[in-house]
């Protein structure tokens, strides 16, 4: 599922849906919006989705990429839900941290972990 | 990108040229990309080491972000005055949009336990988190980031 255009690789495995992004840089605002967009379509196709998004190849990104995670977040807990974060970068991870957004997500180191965290 | 002053060099204390510029720009995303790229490339050439150029970067996206959504309310035909200054010692950028201005102080914190989960308002604290200081003007629509080298 990878419409022209689309900012984002978004794929089913075992039971979830995994998000991963095609560009390096999540700062332009139009952009964000379309992520969010994007995402928005595939929890509103879920009953109760359970959603990973990896941060793999990810080296900036903006507040406004932050607000967009925490408003997927609380739509993915408005269907009772689950979003996993994973594989991001340490200086990325410092922006959770200095937000204290590390609490609100649950990241994990990789991939596998995240997987492995679904119930 | 319209220059409004030439590029100035001259010499700073320990050989590298001090760098620094002064344009006017179009409120535009592209506009103000290449405003970043400009510091971006001037921040490696001063040699500041990567996690000062990635504090840079973010903190001038979370600036240019404010002006052209807020302060300028996302109108191209209004412009942002952005001048950058790179030395020995720091990386100064100023960025000044049209719009009325804003109380910085009057800013919730992102990360007190009922906010936390409110989409917007983390770009201040981002900005704060990641220079040495950031100020304001009185009217609030021109902000200066300073980021002082790492000895």
């Amino acid at each position: 599922m990878e419409a022209s255009g689309s900012r984002l690789r978004i794929y089913d495995q075992d039971g979830v849906t995994r998000v991963e992004f095609l560009d390096r840089n999540i700062l332009d605002e139009a952009n964000i919006q379309q992520i969010g967009d994007e995402v928005g379509r595939v929890i509103d196709a879920n009953p109760r989705p359970r959603l990973l998004i990896s941060f793999a190849n990810v080296d900036h990104l903006s507040s406004a990429a932050l607000g967009t995670l925490i408003t997927i977040n609380n739509k993915v807990r408005a269907k009772d839900g689950q979003l996993r974060l994973a594989n991001i970068d340490p200086q990325i991870y410092e922006i959770f941290v200095i937000t204290r957004l590390n609490k609100l997500f649950q990241i994990h180191e990789d991939t596998q972990a995240a997987l492995a965290s679904f119930s | 990108m319209s220059t409004q002053n030439e590029r100035v060099s001259k010499p700073a204390h320990g050989g590298v040229p001090a760098d620094s510029g002064r344009f006017v720009l179009q409120s535009s995303r592209s506009e103000a990309e290449r405003a970043m790229q400009r510091v971006l490339a001037a921040c490696s050439a001063h040699q500041f080491d990567p996690t000062a150029c990635f504090a840079i970067r973010l903190a001038m996206e979370e600036a240019f972000s404010n002006a052209i959504r807020h302060g300028n309310r996302e109108d191209a035909h209004r412009t942002i005055a952005f001048e950058y200054r790179i030395g020995e010692d720091a990386i100064e950028v100023e960025v000044e949009d049209e719009g009325a201005g804003f109380d910085p102080d009057a800013v919730p914190d992102p990360t007190l336990d009922e906010n936390i989960q409110i989409p917007s308002g983390r770009g201040l604290m981002l900005m704060r988190a990641y220079m040495t200081q950031v100020s304001f003007n009185e009217r609030g629509n021109r902000v200066r980031l300073r980021l002082e080298r790492r000895r």
